[in-house]
């Protein structure tokens, strides 16, 4: 017998059988963790955004209109979840952008040299990547992720976070401007 | 380079570094338990639409038994008949008096 799709499984749950939502819960949960997991770096922080979104996906169930795939629905709750989650631990965060560690400097200093890069390069890089982002508030933080990292487009980033398409674009380029200025701050003056 | 290509450079990477997937064990039963006691929120405009057309059924059946009624019982048809003529009769003795 064939799984039953999630239309089948949502009209169950919305009669009354809640186990009908484990199938959900199961089929979605590794997209929604690596979701998560581009907002919040200790595990038991992405652990508790990932049950927050199925509660919410749960309760709020019967205002999903199958129009659109359960999947997105699913996403843009998730995204939301997110962004709530970079808003609420926003302040928690004592971030000095400008503390980079020695890999990390000379990354910097080898950015522009030519040659194979290295793991350690790379390793650098992606803690240099997360840094920046990391010194980016909430709406840049979300904006960058989903259009340069994630490479949505500017109608699917409205779409997911509710957010107008000219909010978007007027963020995604404050975004930019903000990342540039942070970089400058620890950029070697060769590069400026 | 300028600050813009090192920024394309880092976001580049983060672009090849794509986060897990992987699920923590039995994490389903975590969400499981979580919503065992949570009702599913009612749409309201659901909720009041599935009331309107439980009301239809009803509405439909007293209108039917007013109409019914109102033909059964009204006595309007033969005293209009008598109004009409007795109407007619009055209009035209007044268009007959002054020729007399």
């Amino acid at each position: 017998m064939s799984e039953p799709t999630d239309k089948e499984l949502i009209s169950a749950v919305l009669e009354g059988d809640a186990s009908s939502f484990e199938p959900l819960v199961t089929r979605y949960q590794p997209r929604v963790f690596a979701t998560a997991r581009r907002y919040a770096r200790r595990e038991d922080e992405v652990a508790d955004i990932v049950q927050e979104i199925f509660i919410k996906a749960y309760q709020k169930l019967s205002t999903y209109r199958a129009e659109a795939p359960f999947e997105h629905w699913l996403m843009r709750m998730a995204v939301r979840t997110c962004y709530d989650f970079l808003r609420k631990h926003q302040r928690n965060r004592e971030y000095n952008v400008t503390e980079i560690s020695d890999e990390e400097n000379d990354w910097l200093e080898n950015v522009g040299d030519e040659g194979p890069e290295r793991e350690t390069d790379q390793a650098a890089a992606k803690a240099l990547v997360e840094r920046l982002l990391e010194g980016l508030s909430p709406d840049f933080r979300i904006v960058i992720t989903l259009l340069e990292i994630e490479e949505k487009s500017v109608k699917e980033i409205a779409d997911l976070t509710g957010w107008s398409v000219s909010l978007v674009k007027v963020r995604a380029y404050r975004a930019r401007k903000q990342m540039r200025k942070m970089l400058a701050r620890i950029t070697p003056e060769k590069y400026l | 380079m300028k600050l813009d290509q090192i920024i394309e450079k880092l976001l580049s990477t983060a672009r090849k570094d794509q986060p897990s997937d992987r699920v923590p064990y039995a994490f389903e039963n975590r969400i499981m338990a979580q919503i065992a006691d949570l009702p599913v929120a009612e749409d309201v405009w659901a909720a009041w639409s599935r009331l309107l057309w439980r009301a239809v059924a009803p509405c439909t059946a007293v209108a039917a038994l007013t109409v019914v009624a109102w033909l059964s019982f009204s006595p309007a048809q033969t005293d209009r008949a008598v109004h009409d003529r007795e109407l007619d009769e009055i209009v035209a003795m007044a268009i007959e008096l002054p020729a007399e």
